[in-house]
């Protein structure tokens, strides 16, 4: 069954006329994805690469029955494609573009406050079923269907967690990136209750890394509510206090975001932790046989 | 990005935001002059540097005259600052801002941030002011009010007016406090800060609510849309080689280990520095070269790597998604001949096109060692860190 996304999944791609929007569009396609068209203000009509391109969201929603947005348009006009997604009945939105201002994160979540959509990212890889559906930038190969289900804040630190599933024929469910900024559109939590309804998945990995306290958050959630068991890894244990890590949401403030205290909270609400990045898989492998 | 206190003070001022009258000096004549002008009784001098905890290190100090001010500003420019947040090598102070010394009534906190799980600007403030404030939410939590924003409302005076009762604001001051609020609010907004902290916010022995000091942090994200604070950035605040990384599109942050890591992706590049760090060697930076890195920038990466002279072997770690294997290839390749690699390389490529990448550099006659996985080499990089007698090249 998966979560998010599936075969059925049709999706149009806001920004397809942008370089990383059509090749992405296209790499989707290719991977089985339902690529139903596009949408860049002032290029209704045309098409690309047998895409068709709408004007508008709402045109596009109405010319394709597309029930999924994957945004590429640039950061300082994202939060308009956003919310103008919310706006034409879009019910899941996958935005991938990075460096948004958190102040804009901030107005888009108060928008979405009550309203049926879900938003995945921003700054994030998005979202992918293996052999059903890939809606995002991942290499699609290193996926192999299967029942473990994966939730990241990183892009390429989960390629990395899958391709050690993959080598050991560990399949996943769904892989969804929730991005590595302050305010996301999906948080671990929003995520883990889904996968706790997939009776397709049988464990998650969650990968965290340093600053805000959403893997504490997450731990809460998973002593109380999450019954799965959970493997995690948590990046940034050796990143010093006061340096943001690339990621605007990756810097240690005062005493707290640090990757110890996440350790340890997950560690109390009986999460196993891979000891390495190196040994995602084999712990996975080893909390599946137990 | 973080600003000075006397130009986050000049920040504020433009929104109504009361605070001391001063100016900020680079010599010691001007300092005298700035005090003759103010005509005042009692002057404070403080160092601009952009960490907190100056006082304890000698960075804020009293004067009398306008000839004493000249004193503490010789003794106070040129001299290494050393505070609990500079690191024991401090900062040079280049320039100080000179004040009329406010007489303190009482002290208050009042800082707004975003809360990141709560998803909304919060207002906090404290009767409990001129203190850090992780000890007062750690100690007295209960002495900290919070005001959460509906960012579509903003503000509302009901809620500055809620903050001013409870820090105690009375009468005539009350206004003023609320006034107070509400510009440091406009402040936050309207610059895109990511952090507004008055601490301490002090009711002067005349019934002003001004602002003693000021920190402005602001999103690096938001930047684009306000050149004028862009403008205020200090280039001696920064370290250079991050600066010069920044123009390329990567992001580096020098450590003090001696192996240098290259990786894409943030996460995976902090995973990286973990794996060395558990394989008992230290990074000796952490650098993501971003998602969609050119030739160029793989080259500008590996030169700002080599500059660093305790590195002793360099570990790259590629998991190629929309970063194709083989332009990392290329940009080994073309850096290794543009300034010659003369430490071990250590190769993990893995991801888009990666056959293409290996076969570039298994051709390319460089002396690469390959790693078949992320923990193999790491295991590599670390040994080959070890054993690797840096050799100091002439220039």
């Amino acid at each position: 069954m998966s979560i998010l996304v599936n075969k059925n999944t049709r999706v149009i791609v806001q920004g397809i006329t942008g370089s990383a929007g059509l090749f992405h569009a296209t790499q989707c396609r290719e991977y089985g994805t339902k690529i139903v068209g596009g949408v860049t203000p002032g290029k209704g009509g045309t098409e690309v690469e047998g895409f068709p391109v709408f004007n508008t969201v709402s045109e596009a929603v109405r010319e394709t029955n597309a029930n999924t947005s994957l945004i590429f348009v640039p950061a300082p006009f994202a939060m308009d494609a956003i919310v103008e997604a919310v706006d034409a009945g879009i019910k899941l939105i996958v935005c991938i573009t990075e460096g948004i201002p958190t102040l804009d994160m901030v107005k888009v979540k108060r928008y979405m406050e009550g309203k049926k959509a879900r938003l995945i990212g921003p700054n994030c890889p998005g979202v992918i079923t293996p052999g059903e559906a890939k809606v995002g930038i991942m290499p699609g190969y290193i996926h192999l269907p299967g029942r473990v289900g994966i939730i990241s804040r990183s892009g390429t630190l989960t390629y990395e967690a899958v391709w050690q599933l993959t080598n050991l024929g560990i399949g996943q469910s769904t892989c969804v990136g929730i991005g590595g900024d302050p305010i996301v559109g999906s948080t671990f939590i929003d995520i883990l209750k889904l996968f706790e309804k997939d009776k397709d998945t049988d464990a998650v990995v969650l990968i965290g890394e340093i600053g805000g306290s959403a893997e504490e958050e997450a731990a809460e959630f998973i002593k109380k509510k999450f019954t799965k068991p959970v493997v995690a890894f948590i990046a940034g244990s050796t990143a010093p206090k006061g340096k943001r890590m690339g990621h605007a949401g990756a810097i240690i403030s005062g005493s707290s975001g640090t990757a110890r205290d996440k350790i340890a909270a997950l560690e109390r609400a009986g999460v196993k932790i891979a000891p390495s990045p190196a040994e995602i898989g084999e712990t996975v492998r080893e909390v599946l046989r137990s | 990005m973080n600003i000075h206190e006397y130009q986050a003070k000049e920040l504020l001022s433009r929104y109504g935001v009361r605070v001391p009258v001063g100016k900020v000096v680079f010599t010691p004549d001007e300092a005298e002059q700035i005090a003759r002008d103010l005509n005042c009784k009692r002057f404070v001098i403080k160092a601009q540097i952009h960490a907190g905890g100056r006082g304890k290190g000698g960075g804020i100090r009293f004067a009398n005259t306008p000839e004493e001010v000249r004193q503490v500003a010789s003794e106070m420019l040129g001299m290494r600052l050393v505070t609990h947040q500079t690191g024991p090598e401090g900062k040079i102070v280049k320039k100080i801002l000179i004040e009329e010394a406010t007489e303190i009534q009482k002290e208050f906190y009042l800082g707004i941030v975003i809360d990141r799980s709560q998803e909304k600007i919060v207002v906090m403030a404290s009767s409990e002011g001129g203190v850090e404030i992780e000890d007062v939410a750690r100690t007295s939590p209960e002495k900290i009010i919070r005001e959460y924003v509906d960012i579509s409302l903003g503000l509302l005076p009901f809620q500055a007016r809620r903050i001013a009762f409870s820090l105690g604001l009375e009468g005539r001051t009350l206004n003023k406090g609320i006034n107070f609020i509400l510009g440091l609010y406009k402040v936050f907004v309207e610059n895109d800060c990511s952090l507004a902290e008055i601490n301490p916010l002090v009711l002067t022995g005349d019934g002003e609510v001004i602002a003693l000091d000021a920190k402005l942090n602001f999103d690096d994200n938001a930047l684009y849309r306000h050149p004028e604070i862009e403008k205020l950035r200090d280039p001696d605040e920064e370290d250079p080689m991050e600066l010069e990384a920044k123009k390329w599109g990567i992001s580096y942050v020098k450590l003090n280990g001696n192996i240098g890591c290259l990786v894409n992706g943030a996460g995976l590049a902090m995973a990286t520095m973990d794996i060395i760090k558990y394989h008992g060697g230290e990074p000796a930076n952490f650098l993501d070269v971003g998602g969609g890195a050119s030739v160029e920038q793989v080259t500008q990466a590996f030169k700002m790597i080599l500059s660093d002279r305790n590195v002793r072997a360099i570990f790259v770690n590629i998991f190629g998604g929309i970063m194709k294997c083989d332009v990392i290839a290329s940009g080994i390749i073309a850096a290794a001949k543009e300034v010659g690699v003369r430490v071990p390389l250590i190769v993990r490529l893995e991801g888009t096109n990666v056959e293409l990448g290996r076969k570039m550099l298994s051709e390319s006659g460089l002396n690469i060692i390959t790693g078949s996985d992320m923990r193999d080499a790491a295991a590599k990089a670390v040994a080959a860190a070890s054993s690797s007698s840096s050799v100091e090249t002439e220039n």
